[in-house]
């Protein structure tokens, strides 16, 4: 008997210095661990995405609610009887193909003129020398720093009563008052002080230093001027930048409310201002006096408001995050 | 008389001038202009003619005196509204870098999980939450939704934990700054978009070869996260500090009350002399924070 476990002891103690079945036992470990700890990180992720995402579904969710499921407390999530009337009404309040045709048209102009001007103004920068430049580049700095909202009382009046040189009121006696109208807006971007212009110019800038310099060197011996240079060279290699400065400016454009506010443009011209009245909206005008009830139909119009600008995210995404890991917002 | 000829760095110096005309002009008419309005309104009371002109009467401080000492509510909401951007950025840049990390590695679904994290950039909308803040506010009417949403979303009985916590003799502040923060996880991560961005483009600018030395070398997961991988990201901790800053107070009650008070009270001096309270603070606290960072911060080249 006693022999018989001394031969299994020493048995086991072979089979434990035999290497492969060292090997074997670390291998099993490191898998394990690392099951462990993807586990983890799926989890981890899976909350926070759910945090992120809850909000979401509760407003996709609710926005098919018939006004008999929000007073019954068995309809969660899912409607027991689902009903399509908040989008026709919604659709139908918000104008929705008008509002949205002519918000498309003022954000996606805004995003050309931003990615122009930003971009040769971060080209100077980046590739020109001339008096005063690190300070002019500290403005651009200030720029990004200062809140927007410092400047803004000096902005509504300047447009409250726009004259360039006092040359109209030499004319006609008064100047023209541009609020309502969202030119205040294409004139602020046309000269780099749009909405986060500072930051794309920064973006621009970063980029363009990172260019080698050589392909604009043979660009010059090839007798092409700076600025077909600029157009045709350097912005075609700055895809990724480009790309980024896009997004962003597509996105924070859509969705601004400051200087919509502070220019006091017209509801019915844009989307970010028309959702944020609907509600108030459908209650006075078609009696819904019930906030349970109006807040459906603003649930389905947050949902007309995202779809757009979700649809574009979605199909920019993968060259977006591409773009901001190549460009230079790194440095 | 022969015509002078410019030299070619001349000429580039000209040509680069050109290339930032539009924003320089656009600057000084526009930016420059107001920011130095914005001063003057602040110390002086303004009133508005029939026909949209102004007139200024030179006050001196008493803008500033009046916001500070006499406003109802101002100071308390600039006092909180500073506590609330230092709190919210120690917990946004942590939470970034960390999620920054967790999304730089390879796993199944990676692009679907980037997708969910960054469409916080676009929900984080200034209409579409001034749309739900105005539905709830109907509902049930301003401060009792908060608490009610953090309880409701937590779903735990939060007093069990606490009690046990300080049982264990954890100090209260902390105890306070974390309950604090986990009722505004949402908050949190829905203003941390742009960071984790920031965050993951640092992460894959290190290096691969440093990671591959340490690993010969032995270094555990921790050891390389603080030799290596935060070294290297920290440039970008600055930028992420001063861009989560900015990103706060312009969305803060501060502005709001300054906007309120030049467009439903008209009393544009006292507005401008707020705004311009509320930045000299942002700046201040930049420049502290920045000077301290960069101190910190390793610079790789």
């Amino acid at each position: 008997m006693q022999a018989k476990v001394m031969d299994m002891k020493i048995r086991f103690s072979k089979l434990n210095e035999n290497s492969q079945f060292q090997n074997e036992k670390k291998k099993a470990i490191t898998k394990s661990k690392k099951i462990m700890f993807s586990l983890v990180r799926f989890l981890i992720l899976l909350g926070i995405s759910f945090v992120i995402l809850g909000p979401l579904i509760t407003i996709v969710s609710h926005s098919f609610f018939s006004s008999t499921d929000v007073y019954n407390p068995s309809a969660y999530l899912i409607p027991l009887k689902g009903t399509l009337e908040n989008y026709s009404l919604v659709f139908k309040r918000l104008s929705y193909v008008k509002t949205l045709s002519s918000t498309m048209i003022y954000v996606i102009t805004l995003m050309g003129l931003q990615i122009l001007i930003c971009s040769m103004v971060g080209y100077g920068f980046a590739r020109f020398d001339f008096p005063l430049k690190k300070l002019l580049f500290a403005c651009v700095i200030i720029t990004i720093v200062i809140p927007t909202h410092t400047i803004m009382l000096p902005l509504y009046m300047e447009f409250r009563n726009f004259d360039v040189f006092g040359l109209k009121e030499l004319f006609t006696g008064s100047a023209v008052n541009l609020l309502t109208t969202k030119k205040p807006m294409y004139i602020l971007t046309l000269f780099g002080c749009g909405l986060r212009s500072g930051l794309y110019i920064y973006i621009f800038n970063q980029f363009f230093r990172g260019l080698p310099k050589e392909i604009e060197e043979a660009a010059f011996i090839d007798g092409a001027g700076s600025f077909y240079t600029y157009l045709r060279i350097m912005l075609v290699n700055a895809k990724p930048a480009v790309i980024t400065v896009a997004v962003f400016s597509l996105v924070w454009q859509y969705n601004d409310m400051f200087y919509c506010k502070l220019f006091s443009l017209n509801a019915k011209s844009l989307m970010s201002l028309s959702v944020s009245t609907v509600q108030a909206t459908i209650e006075f005008v078609d009696k819904v006096k019930d906030p349970m009830i109006s807040q459906l139909y603003l649930n389905a119009g947050i949902v007309l408001t995202i779809i757009p600008i979700l649809v574009v995210y979605v199909v920019l995404q993968r060259y977006f995050i591409e773009g901001v890991e190549r460009s230079g917002i790194v440095g | 008389m022969k015509k002078k000829r410019l030299t070619l760095s001349n000429k580039r110096a000209i040509t680069g001038l050109l290339f930032i005309a539009p924003w320089l002009i656009g600057f000084i008419v526009y930016y420059l202009k107001s920011l130095i309005l914005t001063v003057q309104f602040s110390l002086s009371e303004v009133s508005i003619g029939e026909t949209g002109g102004y007139h200024l009467d030179f006050t001196g401080l008493d803008n500033f005196k009046y916001a500070l000492l006499q406003h109802g509510t101002y100071n308390q909401i600039l006092v909180q509204s500073l506590i609330d951007v230092v709190v919210d950025v120690v917990a946004i840049i942590f939470f970034s870098l960390f999620i920054a990390i967790l999304l730089n590695q390879n796993f199944k679904g990676r692009t679907l999980v980037r997708l969910i994290f960054f469409l916080p950039i676009i929900m984080n909308a200034g209409a579409i939450n001034d749309a739900i803040e105005t539905a709830r506010t109907l509902l049930q009417g301003g401060a009792t939704v908060a608490v009610g949403d953090a309880a409701s979303a937590a779903g735990v009985n939060m007093d069990y934990f606490l009690s046990i916590f300080i049982d264990l003799g954890v100090p209260d502040g902390l105890i306070g700054y974390i309950t604090d923060l986990v009722a505004r996880i949402y908050e949190i991560i829905r203003a941390s978009g742009v960071q984790i961005i920031i965050f993951i483009a640092a992460l894959q600018s290190v290096p691969g070869a440093l990671y591959e030395v340490s690993k010969i070398e032995g270094a555990t997961a921790y050891e390389t996260f603080w030799k290596v991988t935060f070294p290297m990201v920290s440039p970008l901790i600055l930028t992420n500090v001063v861009y989560t800053i900015v990103d706060s107070f312009v969305t803060s009650d501060v502005v709001e009350t300054a906007y309120n008070t030049a467009f439903t009270q008209y009393n544009y001096g006292l507005s401008s002399a707020m705004s311009i309270l509320s930045t000299v603070l942002v700046c201040f606290i930049l420049v502290v924070t920045g000077a301290i960072i960069s101190k910190k911060t390793f610079y790789y080249n």
